[in-house]
Parts: structure tokens; C-alpha cells; sequence
């Protein structure tokens, strides 16, 4: 029988906003899950009444057999007794604590020797040789977080909570170490949910994906479908109206990809090795429209399609073309004056190679 | 000099029930999110502004032979509160609890709800949470506030006077040996109690204040 975690709450906050939340996923899975939205819009508060510091008014929620939190039934587990494994936005480490303490710190009930063991495991999966006997400010903001995922996952947590586990990292840092969670999660093999803002994130580790907003999921499905086909114009906004494409890359020649997708093949620049799995992300003002394939051209992506439909956006006009996929691009009202085409007509869609934004994706999605 | 050791007694014995609850008090008053907080703050803060005579009075009155706590005191252990040690010692425990409650809440106040919250997070009880995390991040707050307890019952005289009476051997400390040595004009005698209390006190506020380098609690 598949385990599922069951989530049905309701959490009032006193002279504030109303968060509700209700889904349900398998847990046998194991795959990662995104909780997308703006601050404010509850995310984080839902995951904290899963990981039990936050108590909500209404509602159930349940692992497997276990009930962690019933109001009808009064039971609200502390979150000593859930099992859950939480990694805090800014990792809130031990400051009095060496990094092998902070990591050991759940092993209480363990002995000795299990802890030893355990340890020495995690300390290679997270590359953290040497650092044993570091205190936390001593070392590193990407290192800060490998220890407190380390420390998190420790016990070996039915379910792993990841709040913002990028955003205290500076730009640079996170392009990296969106790569290097995504390794690392998929390595420890726990079901895991991942709160952020950053629809980057959502791409690169999810495999499924929530859209919250006002306190609301808007949404919920797999993160292919849910970039690829925004249910609400709310959804639309929170994952973004451009163009997200998701494939397997086919070939690789000359640091460029090639992947296809939808009869189409596009080439982008390669993030990994052939198989490896991507987002492809386009913006809509990225595109060029042209009645014909053009043969001198520098861009390397040409897809013929057929207009969708277009509609006015200021001085722009924002056309969906279908070729294979829905892609979106955003011309100005002269220039599809001049194109003079409607819906139905073949056209062709430009794109260069360096203006689509890659990023690797967790394992899972086809 | 009997008086030096009856000091001292009191002043362990009130330290180590101020540890016993003023710890937990402490906390929870660092902590708690209560609407009624405030008033609970305000009734640890009371002794800072009412003259002793104030507490001991009211002591007097709810300990009395007459009086419920007197009557089950009798019952159970025989004699009075009033006039006794113990009275002394609860008199002085109340007295002194914001001496100690307050630096204990202050250093617990500035130990980041998160780390509790991560050691929960990682199946740490309340209790173990508390020693393994809030404890270590709090020991300044935490050593002052007994240093201080211990200093001031060393110090207290009005509290004493007015619930344990002046009995040698019994209730009177140093400081009452004081005055009765000042009322018997034996000068000497007072000078010597004085300059101990006096170098005790400078000592102790030296520790606090060193313990305190970074914020100051009191």
C-alpha cells in the first residue's frame, strides 16, 4: 500500500490573513515538491505546521497510518514526535556547537557507535572532511548549508522541510548551489518539500509543484504541467507568462545542446552530458516572428508553427505560436502590422541559442 | 560571629530555590506570547520599587499563625513561618526573584527562537532543548542573575528584620548585626561587618559587570 501524506489545514492568524492548505502526494515517490509563491502568500507557514511549530485551527495532517495533527480529535503532535527533518532559511545552526556536534545533534536515542557511523557517512555524502571540529561561523555560507542538511537529515526523516534554502545565498552562490542541492536531495532519497519565491527553484528541483498565492494553492500538479499549462491567470503570473520548456538533451556538439521537443529540436546551451534532463526557459520578448525560415541567419532556433491566438499589451502585442509547444513572444504592434497575420497562419518562430535560460532538473519528471 | 554563616546559608538556600524556580519562570516569561505576560513581568518586578517593610508586612500576614499558609505550615511541620529561617528564606526568595528572574529573561530574550526550534525539530524534548541550546547561549544572563540573588540577600536587611525578627543564631544576619551594633555604640564592631559587606559588594558587581562585557542585563 503506497504511504501518502495527507494535508488538510486551516491556520487563522490572530488580526491577519487565513492560510489554507489541502493536498495530497504518495510518498513512495520520494521526489521533491515546491511550494511556489510570493513572501506572504502562506508557504511558509505551511510548512511549519507540518514540521508541528505552528498549530493550525482546523483540519489533518497525516503520514501513513500516523496522524501528526487532528483538530476534531485534538491531537497535535509536538515536533519532537513527527519525524521530520527541517532545513531553516538561514540554516540556524548551533553557534556554540562544532559542526560534528550540530550534525549529531538528533542521534540522542542512538548509540554510540551508530552515531559514529552515521556521521562518517553523511560527512562524505555532504563533503564536509576536515570541517569536524569547525564552529559554524567558522566556515563557509554554501558549507553552513550542507551541515545543516546534514544535521536535518540525520534521523532519517520521513519527510525533508527546506525553507528558502537558497535565499541567503548571494546570486553567484545560488546558481551553484541550486545545482549542488539538487545532487544532494536526490541522493538521500527522502520525500522532500521546498519552499521558495524563486521560480528557478521550483524548475531546477522540482518535481511537482505548488502555487500558492494569498494564502491559497492555486495550483498543484507536476512542475512540467504546471509551467507548461498555468490553469488561472494567478498561476499564469506566479510561474510566469514566458515560454518553459522541459526535455532531455539528445546531443551535445560544441558546448551546445540539442533537445526535442514537441517535433521541434532546440538548441540551447548544455547545461550537462547527453540524457541529462533540463528546463528550457524563453522569454517571450526573446522571440522574433517571421513569415518564412530565413537562410543567413545567426539564430539557431527556427521552429515553424501555427499563430494561436494574439492580444494587446500596451505598445506590444503578445502572440502564442503553436509549434509542438505553446511559445509565447511579445513583438511590437507595427511590426505585426507589417506581418499582417492571424490566427491559423503559419509562421515561423526565432530564438538565438544564448537568449534560452537552462537549468538542470531534479530526477523524476519525464 | 554566628551571624556570617546564618548570611551565608540564606544566601545559598535563596539562590538555589531562585534556580529551582526562577528558572522555568524566567523562560517562560522570555518566551511566552500570553496576553497576561505583562502582568506576570510586572509581579516579579514588584520588590524593585516597594520599600521591604512593604513585602514583609503583607508576608507577615498571609504566613501568620491565623492565616492558611500558617496553619498548614503548623500542621505539617510545626512551629510559625514568621520569625523562623524558613520564613526568612521565603521572604527573601520573593524579595529577590526580579534580581534573578530578570537577568535569566534577559539572556534567555536574546537566544534565537530558531535554534529552539531547530532542536525540537530534531526530536529534542522541551527540557533537553532548553539545557543542550538555551542554556549554553544564555550562561552570562543566567550566572549574573544568581550572583546577584546571592549578593543582595547577603545585603537584605528590612525583609529580614520585619519577618524573622533579630534572633542571634536564627534570623539575624550580618546586616542586623550591623545595627544592633551601631544601637549598642559598639563602633568596631560595626566597622568590621560594614567593610565586609562593603568589599563583597564591589567584588560581586565587578564579576557582574565582567560577565555582562557585551550587554547589560540589570
Amino acid at each position: 500500500m503506497s504511504r501518502r501524506l495527507d494535508v488538510d489545514i486551516t491556520f487563522r492568524y490572530r488580526h491577519g490573513p487565513v492560510i489554507e492548505g489541502a493536498w495530497s502526494d504518495s510518498l513512495d515517490e520520494r521526489g521533491v515538491t515546491v511550494l511556489l509563491g510570493a513572501s506572504g502568500s502562506g508557504k511558509t507557514t505551511i510548512l511549519r505546521c507540518l514540521a508541528g511549530l505552528e498549530q493550525p485551527q482546523r483540519g489533518h495532517i497525516r503520514v501513513g497510518d500516523r496522524v501528526w495533527f487532528d483538530a476534531e480529535r485534538r491531537i497535535c503532535l509536538a515536533p519532537d514526535r513527527r519525524d521530520v527533518g527541517l532545513l531553516f532559511q538561514d540554516y540556524a545552526l548551533f553557534p556554540h556547537m562544532t559542526v560534528e556536534r550540530n550534525i549529531t545533534f538528533g542521534g540522542a536515542r542512538l548509540d554510540r557507535a551508530s552515531v559514529r557511523r552515521r556521521l562518517e557517512e553523511l560527512v562524505s555524502i555532504f563533503q564536509l572532511d576536515g570541517l569536524e571540529k569547525r564552529r559554524p561561523r567558522q566556515i563557509s555560507g554554501g558549507q553552513q548549508q550542507r551541515v545543516a542538511l546534514a544535521r536535518a537529515v540525520f534521523r532519517r526523516p520521513e519527510v525533508l522541510l527546506l525553507d528558502e534554502p537558497l535565499s541567503a545565498l548571494d546570486a553567484a552562490m545560488r546558481e551553484d548551489l541550486r545545482n549542488e542541492l539538487r545532487g544532494l536531495i536526490r541522493a538521500l532519497d527522502i520525500p522532500t518539500y521546498v519552499v521558495t519565491h524563486d521560480r528557478l527553484d521550483a524548475l531546477a528541483l522540482g518535481d511537482r509543484t505548488i502555487l500558492m498565492e494569498g494564502g491559497r494553492i492555486v495550483q498543484h500538479g507536476p512542475t512540467r504541467e504546471v509551467f507548461g499549462d498555468p490553469k488561472t491567470p494567478t498561476a499564469a503570473r506566479l510561474v510566469g507568462v514566458d515560454t518553459v520548456l522541459m526535455g532531455r538533451i539528445a546531443a551535445v556538439a560544441g558546448g551546445l545542446a540539442t533537445v526535442r521537443i514537441g517535433g521541434q529540436e532546440l538548441r540551447a546551451e548544455a547545461p550537462g552530458g547527453v540524457g541529462a534532463e533540463a528546463a528550457f526557459c524563453i522569454r517571450a520578448e526573446d522571440v522574433m516572428l517571421a513569415r518564412a525560415v530565413a537562410g543567413d541567419m545567426s539564430a539557431m532556433n527556427q521552429w515553424r508553427g501555427v499563430i494561436d491566438y494574439d492580444t494587446v499589451e500596451g505598445p506590444f502585442v503578445r502572440v502564442v505560436v503553436n509549434c509542438g509547444f505553446r511559445l509565447s513572444a511579445l513583438v511590437t504592434r507595427d511590426a505585426w502590422q507589417r506581418l499582417s497575420l492571424q490566427s491559423g497562419d503559419p509562421v515561423v518562430a526565432i530564438v538565438k541559442a544564448a537568449s534560452i535560460r537552462v537549468l538542470l532538473r531534479g530526477k523524476g519528471a519525464p | 560571629m554566628d551571624a556570617v554563616p546564618l548570611t551565608l546559608m540564606l544566601a545559598a538556600g535563596t539562590t538555589m530555590v531562585l534556580a529551582v524556580l526562577g528558572l522555568p519562570l524566567a523562560y517562560w516569561l522570555a518566551t511566552s506570547r500570553r496576553a497576561w505576560r505583562p502582568i506576570v513581568d510586572a509581579a516579579v518586578a514588584v520588590p524593585l520599587l516597594l520599600p521591604p517593610t512593604v513585602l514583609g508586612f503583607y508576608f507577615l500576614m498571609s504566613t501568620g499563625p491565623e492565616s492558611l499558609a500558617g496553619r498548614v505550615y503548623e500542621r505539617l511541620v510545626g512551629g510559625t513561618i514568621p520569625f523562623s529561617f524558613t520564613g526568612v528564606l521565603a521572604a527573601s526568595v520573593l524579595y529577590n526573584l526580579p534580581f534573578a528572574v530578570r537577568p535569566f529573561a534577559a539572556g534567555f530574550a536574546a537566544v534565537d527562537p530558531r535554534l529552539v526550534e531547530a532542536a525540537r525539530c530534531l526530536g529534542a524534548s522541551r527540557l533537553r532543548a532548553f539545557i543542550r541550546v538555551v542554556l549554553p547561549l544564555s550562561w552570562p544572563g543566567v550566572l549574573t542573575g544568581l550572583v546577584l540573588a546571592f549578593a543582595h540577600t547577603v545585603g537584605e536587611f528590612g525583609v529580614v528584620l520585619m519577618v524573622g525578627g533579630n534572633i542571634p543564631g536564627v534570623t539575624r544576619t550580618i546586616a542586623l548585626a550591623i545595627y544592633d551594633d551601631v544601637q549598642a555604640l559598639d563602633y568596631a564592631a560595626a566597622n568590621e561587618a560594614s567593610l565586609l559587606l562593603l568589599v563583597f559588594a564591589v567584588a560581586v558587581l565587578t564579576l557582574t559587570y565582567a560577565l555582562q562585557r557585551r550587554t547589560v542585563l540589570l
